[in-house]
């Protein structure tokens, strides 16, 4: 059997990725993960002297904490193989991402295993984040000076 | 090339032992031991890999009221990084071994090394086969254990347990290796890690094809060709290939998998099992009982391997792949 024989047969036999039930989940998901983490913001508006400008930092942290205690529990990969993007895009998948890589190195130490590793996942996130936040900022500050926006 | 093995090497014992989650195996009661945890209560997943091995092969031995010094040689591998695993039970064992890479396909090269030793007249007793243990191989071949990505339909479960057999002189009334085939390297392009049945199919193909015609033999001869971790969706596109081929319909029922089966329906493992522990396990423990108990007369195990590295996936490296057969028969 040719290559291109094989691979049409392959293609007909793999069951194709069910598109939008995998979208309709992320949708449900993500968005009830985005929920929790606006509830927590009312709350930290609420009982804590944060506003609406400054309540994003503590809501992040909390986010990923909890994000930190279902992966050490072992539930955040279910959650993943059933939500996929729905639980991999909010802030809760990018702890998933460092906290278990930290997992994975802690039987190589602190220094080569924990904290060499622990930003395998996630390291280009941060790397991408950064770039793209300047670039953005270099754009809105050429627009503010020629007079076009505002800050 | 096919070896023909006119002194019959008989497989006169095996050692299966698993980890605690292939306690859902369907083939659960083959297994000799099944530990409560993965890690043996070592402190890594290596180790626990090691101890996998090591437990195996003081089954075989304590089955067949052996010791070590009995054994001329241990051949095995597995999937960690330069096989520390398979080379750190070898030290526990002290016999003389060689470690064979394979992939998944390591649970048949290396019963076929041992058979050519005890043909040749070099080995009395030989000590063969293959381990996985499914958190150290995820953290070397794919993501960290927990994290949270989604599989696809197509991608399996690497299995933590190790299957060894004893190969020894011929005896009656007990399964030998009569002829085996090593397999070519096959490349048809696939990419997708998650999807290694589909990558690995040719290879299975090709060595079966391969073995069938040099042995003038066909499907019909066999109670059952049974393929390593080709998975549930592996498995369908190989019996496509074979009908394509024209095997007819009411023989293509003699090809089975043993990634397909090794969970059942389960769906949590999605396409089913995987890991150079898979083939080893089911086939020291599950077909060695069936020839025992006179249910086959013969069999051809084909153990498939996906010989890529982290590396070479991200180098963009297309998935060569392998599979390496041997012919059991009974009586």
């Amino acid at each position: 059997m040719k290559e291109q024989q094989y691979n049409s047969l392959k293609d007909q036999i793999t069951p194709k990725t069910p598109l939008a039930i995998n979208c309709l989940k992320a949708f449900a998901v993500g968005g009830l993960i985005c929920c929790v983490g606006q509830a927590i913001s009312f709350f930290y508006m609420m009982f804590f002297d944060f506003t609406e400008k400054t309540v994003g930092n503590p809501t992040v942290a909390t986010m990923v904490f909890l994000a930190m205690l279902l992966t050490g529990f072992g539930q955040y990969r279910k959650l993943g193989q059933f939500a996929g993007a729905g639980s991999a895009v909010p802030v809760t998948g990018f702890g998933n991402a460092v906290v278990s890589a930290a997992i994975e190195g802690k039987t190589e130490g602190l220094v080569l295993g924990v904290g060499s590793n622990m930003f395998k996942l996630a390291g280009s996130v941060i790397l991408f984040g950064v770039v793209s936040a300047f670039f953005v900022t270099l754009i809105k500050l050429i627009l503010v000076s020629v007079g076009v926006a505002a800050w | 090339m096919v070896i023909v093995f006119q002194s019959k090497p008989s497989i006169l014992s095996s050692g299966v032992v698993v980890g605690p989650l292939e306690k859902r195996s369907v083939f659960q009661t083959y297994f000799d031991k099944i530990s409560a945890d993965e890690r043996f209560q070592k402190v890594s997943n290596e180790k626990g890999n090691a101890m996998l091995i090591s437990e195996a092969c003081q089954t075989i031995l304590k089955k067949s009221n052996l010791n070590n010094l009995d054994i001329d040689y241990l051949l095995g591998g597995d999937l960690v990084n330069q096989m520390t695993p398979t080379n750190f039970a070898a030290r526990e064992l002290a016999v003389s071994f060689i470690g064979l890479f394979s992939a998944c396909a390591t649970s048949v090269s290396s019963i076929v090394i041992a058979s050519l030793l005890t043909e040749l007249g070099a080995s009395n007793y030989s000590i063969a086969g293959a381990s996985s243990q499914h958190n150290s191989v995820e953290r070397q071949f794919r993501y960290p254990v927990d994290y949270g990505g989604q599989k696809p339909a197509t991608a399996q479960w690497t299995v933590t347990a190790a299957g060894f057999v004893l190969v020894g002189k011929h005896q009656p009334k007990l399964p030998y290796v009569e002829a085996a085939t090593i397999g070519k390297v096959i490349d048809y392009g696939a990419t997708d890690p998650f999807h290694m049945g589909g990558a690995m199919a040719p290879a299975a193909f090709d060595t079966i094809q391969a073995h069938l015609k040099k042995r003038s033999q066909t499907v019909k001869d066999y109670d059952v060709i049974m393929t390593g971790d080709l998975g549930k969706i592996g498995l369908k596109i190989l019996i496509a290939m074979f009908a394509q081929s024209g095997v007819k319909k009411e023989d293509l029922s003699r090809f089975r998998d043993a990634g397909a089966e090794f969970y059942g329906e389960d769906t949590a493992f999605l396409a089913g099992a995987s890991g150079a522990g898979c083939s080893a396990a089911v086939y020291s423990g599950y077909m060695m009982e069936q020839f025992k108990s006179g249910r086959y007369k013969r069999v051809l195990l084909v153990a498939t391997g996906a010989l890529l590295s982290p590396l070479s996936f991200q180098q963009g490296e297309t998935i060569p792949c392998t599979a390496h057969a041997i012919e059991i028969g009974m009586g």
